[in-house]
């Protein structure tokens, strides 16, 4: 049994309330870590005393676990309410899920964490699940005068066995809440769960398919208006001019006029990325009198010249400059492997690697890149705003209020606490909505015009406004001694603009010599995370180069890597390896048995790829059959070991989409540029992948396991680019170094 | 602008606006029946799908005037407490992850299945393949499908 405090210093990480009309109420935040020793309360961030969360319990016996966390995909309204609910024991068909009232300034800490949602929120929720059920014994005990060690708890009822007596929750919660909130509560050992660990369905799935699900752009307001903007056509340049002679007229219109979204001086937050900042916006009554007008702008463009930004980033103030320019694809990779061929920054060197590749063995080197990407979010950028003289209300999907809400004080002059911005369901996200420029043109928008105002991106400006996963670049080399073994290693890495490096990730740590040198190269088209950030690149370079050393080291795949995972677990190179081999290996172990790895099977090309990030290992088998000519997904093998998996049916389907979503990116994703302009700008151009080129089935299984949950909407998504590529080479005979491997090597 | 009288959801109902006015925005702007979704307006994701008597229709290309005398029907217009079969196997499979483009993927499905009751495997992905679905849930759509086509 654990104990957990349920305080830190003097400050409590709970609150209990009773309820008008009987009942209790707990609020807690989804946020603290129970684990900490300290007691000053200064070591703790702020936002984990907020009170985010809460529980009510009715006197009817009633659950309600209100979420603060708005809806994206990841589930998390299902999947954290259930740990609230396994801790205090009851019955998950009396629990109701709301998402938390919006308007309300206790829930000012909404943040969507993606992959890491459920891992910040794990302790959080136990102990308040926890909490309640452990002030409801005492209320019990109290009540019928008996030691509170001889009350159990059963699905949301009170028994103590001795005398017979039993009571539902909603019968004590009202005593329940006249209970000081304990210091500690035990907390359920991990084997006893029997609601975590168990599938349930969607909380919202019947709004969904019946259309009631209100995402931001289903947002409304009487009065309200809609809005759009104009931005630049082309990365490098600026508004100069435009003449709204013909659009001002037009019907439903009521106001064009310009914005800049962020002041040049202004000292950016570290979401605050965007460089087309003056924009115009055209105003009217509905969406299409809107979009009309907008045809009908006629705007004059200019060239901008390099300027720089600063910029609040998690490692300190950081300067990003923005060369001037119209840039080319084309040009870009050339530049990459101009680059490329320079040394680069070191940051990790093990042994004397420059020396061994210069000892005569067999070397290998390869080069692999990939294209910018856009989000491509299905629902388009969008936010709603009201601005008045002494308030900011906002709302919309969004994934980092905390950053963007400074930002917008500081744009409007208005304090913090004068800023409510109100959280809706999102339409995916992916990482591209942290970037919220969009919010604070929506707050400025309304602002001028005096009124409550929705900002829509149509298609075309949400493909085209930025914020892409960056090109990259990466160069390696390997050497293999006379008895096939790994004696040297050697990875380059860089991008456009910026480096997709993680030097302490295998198979650091299992070579002898390693180095590890990065780079980047300016330019002006803004880039930001997409989901799993740079792993999204490194795991494809990386797992289809070891493929291809595996091979000329005359080893199977799978034992080759098992072979390294043992000797960095035995004896391990360096320091900071920031993977644990075990579990490394546990996920290459279990996918060898449940992927039949042994069996061949004729016209069924594998390909195989394993890969840590966000705290999670995942190993994927990919088999491809060839229909026509043309490769087709047969079926992917997936083995995650994410720790408690919650919900596993929700965590499956996750998985199942991160698969999807990466065999499109790899095979079709891709942004080009041509003088400065994205060359895709809606989905006749920007290929994503559809239901036939889907595989024939995703197997997934999660590796049985006690630790805390860590990431999982993430981390199956690197590994499958490099299961993909390396089935390819055992169909096609030819190795894919390019992305997308459509049209670069491969036809379809 | 004009006068169009439209049945939606078996519901009669009259709008005055620009002829050109594609029925997409008349259903979220007009009609506040936002169930239907802009994803692209070049009829090429699917989240505009609504029936037209009964016929899966992209609504963002389609202009209001083109109606005439058909019935729409939405999303919200299905079925009465989201029983329809089609709905119930999305259930049952639980196949949204964000949500976005899954009205869509149902209101093409449903076109399909009542022309098509018992489609193989590769009809179902002929007929489903125009809507895309960016969080990647297609396996649990095509899984639904067959399901709803078994009952
Ligand atoms: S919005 Fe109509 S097909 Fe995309
Ligand atoms: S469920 Fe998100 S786009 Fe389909």
């Amino acid at each position: 049994m654990t104990l957990v405090k349920t305080f830190n210093g003097r400050r409590s990480f709970l609150k209990a309330t009773a309820l008008a009309g009987g009942g209790m109420m707990i609020g807690f935040s989804w946020l603290p870590s129970c684990q900490s020793d300290s007691n000053a309360d200064l070591t703790l961030p702020k936002e984990w005393f907020d009170l985010n969360g809460f529980l009510k319990i009715g006197d009817n016996g009633l659950i309600t676990i209100m979420s603060p966390n708005p809806e994206g995909g990841q589930n998390v309204k299902t999947s954290m309410p259930m740990i609230v609910a396994e801790e205090l024991d009851v019955d998950w068909e009396k629990v109701v899920v709301e998402q938390a009232p919006l308007d309300t300034k206790l829930y000012t800490r909404q943040f969507i964490g993606g992959s890491q949602a459920i891992r910040q929120g794990w302790h959080g929720l136990r102990m308040a699940g926890a909490t309640a059920r452990h002030m409801l014994k005492q209320a019990a005990a109290q009540a019928w005068q008996v030691p509170e060690t001889e009350i159990t708890t059963a699905e949301g009822v009170l028994l103590h066995e001795k005398s017979g007596r039993s009571a539902g929750y909603g019968e004590m919660a009202a005593a329940a809440a006249r209970i000081p909130v304990p210091k500690e509560v035990p907390l359920k050992d991990t084997k006893e769960f029997k609601l975590v660990g168990t599938s349930r369905k969607n909380v919202d799935g019947k709004k969904i398919v019946t259309g009631q699900a209100l995402f931001g752009m289903d947002y409304h307001r009487p009065g309200m208006l809609i809005a759009m903007i104009v931005h630049p056509p082309a990365f490098g340049m600026k508004l100069k001019s435009f003449d709204d002679q013909s659009a001002r007229k037009m019907p439903g219109i009521r106001d064009i006029f310009t914005i800049k979204a962020l002041q040049d001086e202004y000292e950016r937050q570290y979401f605050d990325t965007c460089t087309f900042t003056d924009l115009v916006a055209v105003v009217g009554e509905t969406t299409w009198e809107v979009l009309n007008a907008k045809k009908a702008l006629v705007v004059e463009w200019e060239l901008f010249t390099a300027y720089t930004e600063s910029k609040l980033t998690p490692g300190g103030k950081q300067t990003v400059r923005f060369p001037a320019g119209l840039e080319n694809s084309s040009e870009h990779i050339l530049q990459m492997e101009k680059e490329a061929a320079k040394p680069g920054k070191v940051r990790r060197k093990d042994g004397e690697p420059e020396a061994v590749f210069k000892l005569p063995a067999r070397v290998i080197e390869r080069t692999y890149t990939a294209p910018f990407l856009a989000h491509n979010c299905m629902e388009p950028m969008n936010f709603f705003a009201h601005v008045t003289a002494d308030k900011a209300e906002l709302a919309g999907p969004l994934q980092k209020p905390e950053y963007t809400e400074k930002t917008l004080s500081a744009r409007l002059g208005l304090p913090l606490e004068k800023i409510d911005i109100q959280m809706t369901r999102l339409g995916g996200g992916y990482g591209r909505r942290s970037y919220a420029h969009w919010l604070v043109e929506a707050a400025l928008i309304s602002q001028k015009m005096n009124a409550p105002v929705k900002l829509i991106y149509t298609r075309e400006d949400d493909m085209t406004s930025g914020i892409y996963r960056p090109a990259y670049h990466a160069h390696y080399r390997a050497a293999l001694d006379a008895e096939n073994n790994l004696i040297a290693f050697q990875v380059k890495a860089g991008g456009i603009p910026e480096s997709p490096l993680y030097a302490d990730r295998f198979p650091a740590g299992a070579v002898d010599h390693y180095l590890a040198e990065d780079w980047a190269i300016e330019s002006n088209i803004t880039v930001g995370s997409f989901r799993a950030p740079r792993s999204n690149f490194m795991a494809v370079a990386e797992q289809s180069f070891l493929d291809e050393v595996a091979e000329a080291a005359g080893k199977d795949p799978i034992e080759f890597r098992l072979e390294l995972l043992k000797k960095a677990k035995n004896h391990p190179v360096g320091k900071n390896n920031d993977y644990d081999p075990d579990r490394y290996a546990g996920v290459l172990e279990l996918l060898k048995e449940k992927s039949n790895w042994e069996e061949e099977i004729p016209g069924i090309y594998r390909g195989v790829s394993a890969y840590f990030c966000h705290n999670s290992y995942v190993a994927q088998v990919l088999d491809l059959v060839m229909e026509q000519g043309k490769p087709k997904v047969a079926k992917v093998t997936c083995v995650v070991d994410c720790g408690i998996v919650v919900n596993p049916d929700a965590a499956r389907n996750l998985t199942e989409g991160a698969i999807v979503d990466g065999i499109g990116n790899a095979m079709y994703g891709s942004m080009t540029f041509r003088q400065g302009e994205p060359e895709m700008n809606n989905f006749d151009k920007y290929r994503l992948i559809r239901m036939e080129e889907a595989p024939g089935a995703i197997d997934v299984h999660f590796v049985k396991s006690d630790i805390d949950p860590t990431g999982l909407g993430e981390p199956a998504f690197p590994p499958v680019f490099g299961a993909l590529a390396n089935a390819l080479y055992k169909a096609t005979g030819k190795r894919h170094y390019h992305q997308p491997f459509i049209g670069n090597g491969l036809a379809g | 602008m004009a006068i169009f009288n439209l049945n939606v959801n078996g519901k009669k109902t009259q709008v005055d606006l620009d002829p050109a006015t594609p029925v997409l925005w008349v259903l979220r702007d007009h009609l506040n029946l936002v169930g239907t979704k802009y994803g692209c307006g070049i009829a090429q994701c699917g989240a505009c799908t609504i029936h037209l008597d009964g016929v899966a229709t992209r609504s963002c290309l389609l202009p209001v005037a083109a109606v005439g005398n058909k019935a729409i029907t939405t999303i919200e217009g299905l079925s009465e407490n989201g029983d329809h079969p089609v709905q119930k196997a999305w259930l049952e499979h639980d196949v949204p992850q964000c949500g976005y483009c899954q009205a869509g993927q149902i209101m093409t499905a449903v076109a399909f299945l009542k022309n098509n009751p018992h489609p193989s495997d590769e009809e179902i992905e002929t007929a489903m393949n125009g809507n895309l679905c960016r969080c990647g849930t297609y396996l649990r759509i095509r899984a639904a499908v067959k399901t709803a086509s078994k009952s």
